[in-house]
């Protein structure tokens, strides 16, 4: 087993040699558009006060990091975001093994689940915030909104895709449909709900987003419009590159889990 | 001899809105203590629904069953069933997927794990038993799947196809291993298969069901001068040929 032939080192060294060049080339696309965009607000081909710079972005970073502000509402965004999530998984399994333990109420609830599950959420928020107050609650409901119907949609084909035979199984053995749930249906899932999860929480984010931007007096969503009222773009762009570094951060986290999981089985 | 099964004019019939299959008819037969009885018949004859109704997944629409012991009160004793495939989880050790009906029946006590780690021991499994299920080969997953069925100590066991998931080099040598281990533990079973030689060399009495709707056709005992039946012996018989020969008549006729 230790001696590799010489036309696999070739072929392990030309692929890894090939992963490089892809991630030097992002790198450098990355690089050439910070660069471009700096130079051309410094030359004044934009105009800075709209555009905005990676320069005065930093600045503004390390100005608001020093009053602390900037902290609370990358906290706050995130500690809505994570509460969201939680919510939505919660939500979204206890609906979806009620659904399979009960096909029938299953049947009565799908045509109502398609149409919330299509409906734009965004045109909810209003009315959350009438029913229910400019809080924090509105700002989660809001995030629980965007995701929780597709992700019970997707358990529940992910539920109802198991196969068969593996239920009998638990049947032959003498056991009813929760042990079958318990036993079988949930954990041969969980590959469905890691995936889901990697969709929720970029959901989550954006319904929490939508909420902040009506109804929050602190966040990155509240720093982005109240930045575009008082023409603080500076504040609106610096969140909008934060708000990539946390979708990327906590995407790339349950990537890991999954990566994990499925190295493990 | 003791009949542990009786199965009197059973019938079923598979229902949608386009309408009804009938599936079985008038299928009656016993099995005796011990026995090891094969179902054979084409493809689509019912011999799963068959096996469902026997392990009280499916309610026959006519007919009984019933289940007697030696002693002659009648009472249901418990079955075993084994699926064509062995379907342990990936994401449980082969020891904790032997202990799944245990842990279904709530009866992970030290007699029944006492019994289960005798039969690891004695099928040549103890050393694999916190290895996953993909570790092992096909012919050890399936005598890990029958210690799981084994582990809740069922008084007849039903084989539904057992082997034809696995290669031919494999069948042979599982269904020796799987013939003995049943054998030794003295339990009564019943193998469906379309694998005729498969049912003569295993069987002491095979049933012949016809195509859909599956009714009995025939039921031929199976006597072969050989000593110490196994499987693997069956097949040298002298009288092996001629069964086979019988057999192909009347699935084709």
């Amino acid at each position: 087993m230790n001696s590799v032939s010489v036309t696999q080192q070739q072929y392990v060294k030309q692929k890894k040699r090939q992963l490089q060049l892809l991630k030097m080339i992002r790198i450098l696309i990355l690089i050439a558009f910070l660069t471009v965009w700096e130079l051309a607000t410094n030359l004044h081909y934009i105009d800075g006060f709209f555009f905005s710079s990676p320069s005065r972005i930093l600045l503004c970073i390390w100005n608001m990091l020093f009053d602390g502000s900037l902290l609370l509402h990358i906290g706050v965004t995130l500690y809505e975001t994570l509460l969201s999530f939680l919510l939505i998984i919660l939500l979204s399994m206890g609906a979806a093994m009620l659904f399979w333990l009960h096909p029938r109420i299953y049947e009565v609830f799908d045509p109502f689940l398609v149409v919330l599950n299509s409906l734009p959420k965004s045109a909810l928020a209003p009315l959350f915030i009438v029913w229910l107050g400019t809080n924090v609650r509105t700002i989660i409901v809001a995030g629980i909104s965007v995701a929780v119907f597709g992700s019970i949609i997707s358990l529940y084909s992910g539920f109802a895709s198991v196969d068969k035979d593996k239920i009998k199984l638990i049947y032959t053995l003498g056991g009813g449909k929760k042990d079958a749930l318990k036993k079988v249906v949930v954990p041969g899932t969980i590959p469905v709900l890691l995936s889901t999860m990697k969709v929720n929480i970029g959901l989550a984010l954006v319904g929490v987003i939508i909420g902040e931007f009506l109804a929050a007096r602190k966040g990155l969503g509240y720093l982005i419009i109240y930045g575009s009222q008082v023409f603080k773009l500076d504040w609106v762009i610096m969140s909008i590159v934060i708000l990539c570094i946390i979708a990327i951060g906590l995407y790339s986290l349950l990537n890991c889990a999954e990566k994990k999981y499925l190295k493990g089985l | 001899m003791d009949s542990i099964l009786k199965l009197t004019d059973v019938g079923l019939s598979y229902h949608n809105m386009n309408g009804e299959t009938s599936a079985l008819h008038h299928i009656s037969f016993s099995v005796a203590k011990g026995e090891f009885v094969s179902i054979v018949g084409p493809s689509g004859c019912g011999k799963s629904t068959l096996l469902s109704i026997i392990a009280g997944l499916l309610e026959p629409e006519t007919g009984t069953i019933a289940f007697e012991n030696p002693k002659g009160t009648i009472a249901y004793p418990k079955i075993g069933y084994m699926l064509q495939k062995d379907h342990l989880f990936e994401w449980r050790s082969i020891y904790k997927n032997i202990l799944l009906g245990l842990e279904i029946q709530n009866k992970l006590d030290e007699a029944h794990m006492a019994l289960v780690d005798d039969m690891l021991i004695t099928y040549g499994l103890y050393k694999f038993k916190d290895k996953k299920p993909s570790e092992l080969s096909g012919g050890m997953r399936q005598r890990a799947a029958l210690i799981r069925t084994l582990a809740l100590e069922p008084d007849i066991l039903l084989l539904d196809e057992p082997f034809s998931a696995l290669d031919y080099q494999t069948r042979l040598k599982v269904s020796d291993d799987i013939y003995c281990i049943i054998k030794k533990e003295n339990k009564t079973a019943i193998l469906v298969t379309h694998d005729l030689s498969e049912a003569i060399s295993l069987g002491e009495k095979i049933i012949v069901l016809t195509k859909r709707p599956g009714t009995i056709k025939k039921i031929i005992p199976i006597t072969l001068s050989i000593e110490n039946r196994t499987p693997m012996k069956s097949r040298n018989a002298p009288e092996f040929k001629d069964y086979f020969n019988l057999l192909w008549k009347e699935l084709n006729s």
